[in-house]
């Protein structure tokens, strides 16, 4: 397969449009301009649509719109653009209408820097918008990954009718890597993806048959019975969890982080082998759901703690490590935030005094 | 094998050029792996400007080291910011002709090549950053100078009338970096 060198940003845009996406409405922030700006150019080329919104609630709003017509339909932003998002998300989760956004996170809180960051967790996992709605969130480590993602989330979007996020950082938005990118979905795939739509969406419909998108309505008991019925599809991705695991069955040392932090933690792990140091890696690549299984992968025998890795002071990804550990091994942090990158020599030392 | 550098200079030196032409010329021509990562403030010129490429024979891990192995230093805010990340015995490639400060180090090696000054004698002082890449293969020949050349004619295909002067620039930076080894 030929490799290609390609920017973060770029890559997710196109990896969107190779998965069928043919609308996409954003405004601009560091450090995923590249997004748009790559969509700008690239969607009129298969037939799509782009728009430079007035603003991030006007673009998750127009999102809304397509999507509820059946377009495979994405925005992007950073982090503070993506709290302004929040409500249309939740309306998208409301209504049951699958789209794709993408967080290329920044330091925060507030404004933030323009530096990556990995301060969005809580945000992305449990509380996007209102109403206390889930998605399933993906947390890529390289260039390569959030590639692979971004072309399946439209795949689980759809068959979800749901939102699904994408959270990148600032790392990942702007490195280049050779990447190899999926097949391109041809206009028959495009459009059959459309048509298989047609029972729920807003494309017209024969009198007596009418769609309705419906962010709300004043039914207590209907309200409540769509709250259950999404509950339980959340429920049921339980299994659907991603992580990777590496070098886990023989580790002394656990290191536990997802996205960036994963990846230099990674190196982290083998630069302490080379020590003579056992330690592993546990990798959430789903951050919702979370993949609590792979901690029962680690052998809590010869385990003497687990390293916490993240970029965000105060930690948050710590929390939902400490429901998967369960209270079997000590849990200990290594941090940084506000678009300061982490050190390998940080996480070696942490983990050397787990020991 | 991990090769990390670090390339750094003022906003408009070039200096995200050499990173990308490494990157891509391992991408294109070798089984290596590779990270290109920039940063920079919010300025265009003038501002400071730097990006780390990593070359590895395996999986890159951190695209930003905490150590390098080669620095590439186009003028003199970017050595004292960077000198003490360069690993004991790693290359220090300097745009001698404007970084003048003392080098309190020494236990690296260091590879003076007068980018400026070459570049505008060659009659465009923007090629400063196509002498220092040329500097650094030649001596570092972490892949062979073929790939590095046919890299950069690809990417100029499409400005194909400034070939000769970037041919020479990189084969005047190239004599540098071999006579240093």
């Amino acid at each position: 397969m030929e490799r290609v060198l390609m920017k973060g940003c770029e890559a997710i845009a196109e990896a969107a449009v190779r998965s069928g996406c043919r609308f996409f409405a954003g405004y601009p922030i560091t450090p995923q301009n590249e997004i748009p700006e790559y969509m700008a150019r690239r969607l009129p080329e298969v037939g799509g649509q782009f728009v430079q919104s007035e603003s991030e609630v006007a673009a998750i709003n127009m999102v809304y719109g397509n999507a509820a017509g059946g377009v495979r339909a994405m925005t992007s932003s950073s982090s503070c653009g993506i709290s302004l998002k929040s409500e249309g998300v939740s309306y998208c989760a409301m209504a049951r209408l699958p789209i794709v956004y993408v967080n290329v996170s920044r330091g925060g809180p507030g404004v933030g820097t323009i530096q990556p960051a990995q301060q969005d967790y809580h945000q992305a996992t449990k509380a996007s918008g209102n109403g206390g709605f889930r998605m399933r969130v993906f947390a890529p480590a390289t260039v390569q990954e959030a590639v692979d993602m971004t072309y399946a989330a439209f795949d689980y979007a759809d068959k979800d009718r749901n939102p699904v996020l994408v959270l990148a950082d600032g790392v990942i938005g702007s490195i280049l890597e050779p990447v190899v990118l999926p097949p391109q979905k041809t206009e028959e795939e495009v459009a059959a993806i459309k048509d298989s739509k047609s029972e729920w969406a807003a494309v017209g419909h024969q009198l007596g048959s009418r769609a309705w998108i419906n962010p709300g309505g004043w039914d207590n008991i209907l309200y409540e019975n769509c709250n259950k019925d999404a509950d339980a599809m959340y429920q049921s991705w339980a299994d659907e969890a991603e992580a990777e695991l590496y070098k886990v069955e023989d580790a002394e040392v656990i290191i536990t982080s997802y996205g960036i932090s994963a990846r230099i933690s990674k190196s982290a792990v083998d630069a302490l082998r080379a020590e003579g140091i056992k330690a592993g890696l546990v990798r959430a690549k789903t951050v919702f759901p979370f993949p609590n299984k792979a901690y029962d992968a680690i052998n809590y025998d010869i385990c003497k703690g687990i390293v916490d890795v993240e970029m965000s002071i105060p930690a948050q990804f710590v929390d939902d490590v400490k429901i998967a550990v369960d209270g079997r091994a000590p849990i200990t942090t290594v941090l940084r935030s506000a678009g300061n990158m982490l050190s390998k020599g940080a996480i070696i030392d942490a983990a050397k005094a787990m020991l | 094998m991990e090769t990390n550098i670090c390339i750094a200079g003022f906003g408009g030196q070039g200096v995200m050029t050499i990173g990308k032409f490494l990157a891509q010329a391992v991408t294109d021509s070798t089984e290596l792996n590779t990270v290109f990562f920039p940063t920079y403030g919010a300025e265009q010129r003038g501002g400071t400007a730097n990006c780390f490429v990593v070359i590895a024979d395996g999986e890159v891990g951190t695209p930003k080291a905490d150590f390098m192995d080669d620095l590439i230093v186009l003028n003199n805010p970017s050595l004292n910011k960077f000198i003490d990340t360069l690993k004991p015995g790693g290359n220090l490639f300097i745009n001698d002709t404007i970084v003048t400060d003392e080098i309190k180090r020494d236990d690296i090696n260091i590879i003076r090549v007068p980018g400026t000054e070459k570049a505008l004698e060659l009659g465009n002082g923007k090629v400063l950053n196509v002498i220092m890449l040329g500097a650094y293969i030649g001596y570092t020949e972490v892949f062979p100078v073929d790939v590095m050349w046919s890299t950069i004619e690809h990417k100029l295909a499409k400005k194909a009338s400034l070939l000769p002067l970037n041919k020479a620039a990189f084969d005047l930076g190239l004599e540098y970096g071999r006579k240093n080894k």
